[in-house]
């Protein structure tokens, strides 16, 4: 189990009697050490890991997260989410013209240019195309033009209805 | 779509050449770079001018569909085309920062200790992002540590603890210019060094790392 070994080495120090100093257990030290290193590694993976969720999370529900993801997220994880959105973004606004490109979309190939879609909560007026726009209301159905309504997918506003 | 848009593009090497494609050829090499960088296990060359002339393209594209007459036929199918070049592209340029945040300290290695001449893997912009990358991890690294562990322990090296690409791992690849003597190195310590020719046409699999030059020079293309 972990911590034995530091756990004997205590223990061995409180048993000597008073004024005794016992030899100097170098090999038990060792131990200890290689085990808090290991623990340490371990550690340091598993943290690493969390930022790589963390960074799919980006990628997945785009740069504001849901408010129950943030609660299970430490101080310094939001601080670098922030940072990476925001080195996402400028990368982005970097590949030219007004606005560049968003990557974060077209996530899957276009198969059909209109789709049909059902909406699951109210959202409002939504602007289509060439200034027409449509009232998107809880349980209303629409054929929108499939690149519009990725977005509001992916936030779960829209749910693609698949015959 | 060609013609339709009369648009010459251009595609300059470096300043030194400057070479006229046909927006058909433009999307040609587009493609080519997407599925090479799709399937090969390194960061490849970035293309600067190929991302420059599509966002041109495309914006192209947008302008003529804002003046075309609505219910024009032809409208949904250059929506649809505009549709498949962009998601092309964006593909392409997440498969390729996913590859920089994968193997991020051996990526800006490989740029710290870069020639002058040799070509980069990383455009400007992807450079900027490759080292906040770096910089955003190794603050959240320290300041948890800072918080959490004791300071004897060791500082992590992100060199060594970070995978470097497995360019060993095998790739499939159609020939595009006939390949003379290719010198393919043993898997196994009782194999030995053997040569091969490439012939145009013929398809392959074959470890990454015995064609990686090829496919910088685009005499063989990655499927």
């Amino acid at each position: 189990m972990f911590c034995d070994r530091a756990i004997e080495l205590v223990r061995e120090l409180h048993r000597a009697p008073e004024g005794q100093l016992l030899a100097f257990n170098e090999d038990g030290l060792r131990q200890v050490l290689e085990e808090m290193k290991a623990l340490y590694e371990q550690n340091q993976s598993d943290v690493y890991d969390r930022l790589l969720r963390i960074r799919a999370l980006r990628w997945e529900y785009g740069s504001v997260l849901p408010n129950v993801l943030r609660f299970h997220m430490s101080a310094e994880e939001v601080e670098w989410f922030n940072h990476y959105k925001k080195s996402l973004a400028t990368y982005m606004r970097s590949l030219g013209g007004d606005e560049g490109l968003d990557i974060t979309q077209d996530m899957k190939p276009p198969k059909s240019l209109y789709i049909e879609v059902r909406c699951l909560k109210d959202y409002g007026e939504f602007e289509v195309d060439d200034g027409t726009s449509v009232l998107l209301k809880k349980n209303s159905q629409h054929f929108l033009p499939r690149w519009k309504c990725e977005p509001l997918i992916r936030q779960g506003v829209l749910e693609h209805v698949l015959w | 779509m060609t013609e339709e848009l009369g648009l010459p593009g251009q595609d300059s090497d470096g300043g030194s050449e400057e070479v006229v494609l046909t927006p058909a050829e433009l999307i040609e090499r587009l493609e080519q770079a997407w599925m090479n960088e799709k399937f090969a296990p390194d960061l490849l060359e970035s293309k600067p001018e190929i991302v420059e002339c599509v966002m041109e393209q495309l914006d192209h594209m947008e302008e003529n569909l804002r003046r075309a007459k609505k219910g024009d036929l032809k409208i949904s199918i250059h929506r649809m085309e505009i549709e498949r070049i962009r998601y092309v592209l964006s593909s392409y340029l997440r498969c390729r920062l996913m590859k920089i945040e994968k193997f991020f300290p051996h990526v800006l290695e490989k740029e710290r200790t870069r020639h002058e001449e040799e070509p980069s893997s990383l455009s400007p912009e992807e450079f900027a992002f490759a080292r906040e990358y770096m910089a955003n991890i190794e603050t959240y690294l320290k300041n948890v540590a800072l918080k959490h562990m004791p300071p004897n322990l060791q500082k992590v090296d992100l060199l060594r603890s970070v995978p470097k690409p497995d360019l060993d791992s095998y790739v499939f690849l159609r020939v595009k210019e006939r390949q003379e003597n290719i010198l393919v190195e043993p898997e196994t310590d009782e194999q030995r060094d053997y040569v091969i020719d490439l012939e145009e046409g013929s398809q392959h699999l074959i470890r990454y790392k015995t064609i990686a030059p090829l496919v910088a020079s685009g005499a063989v293309q990655l499927i």
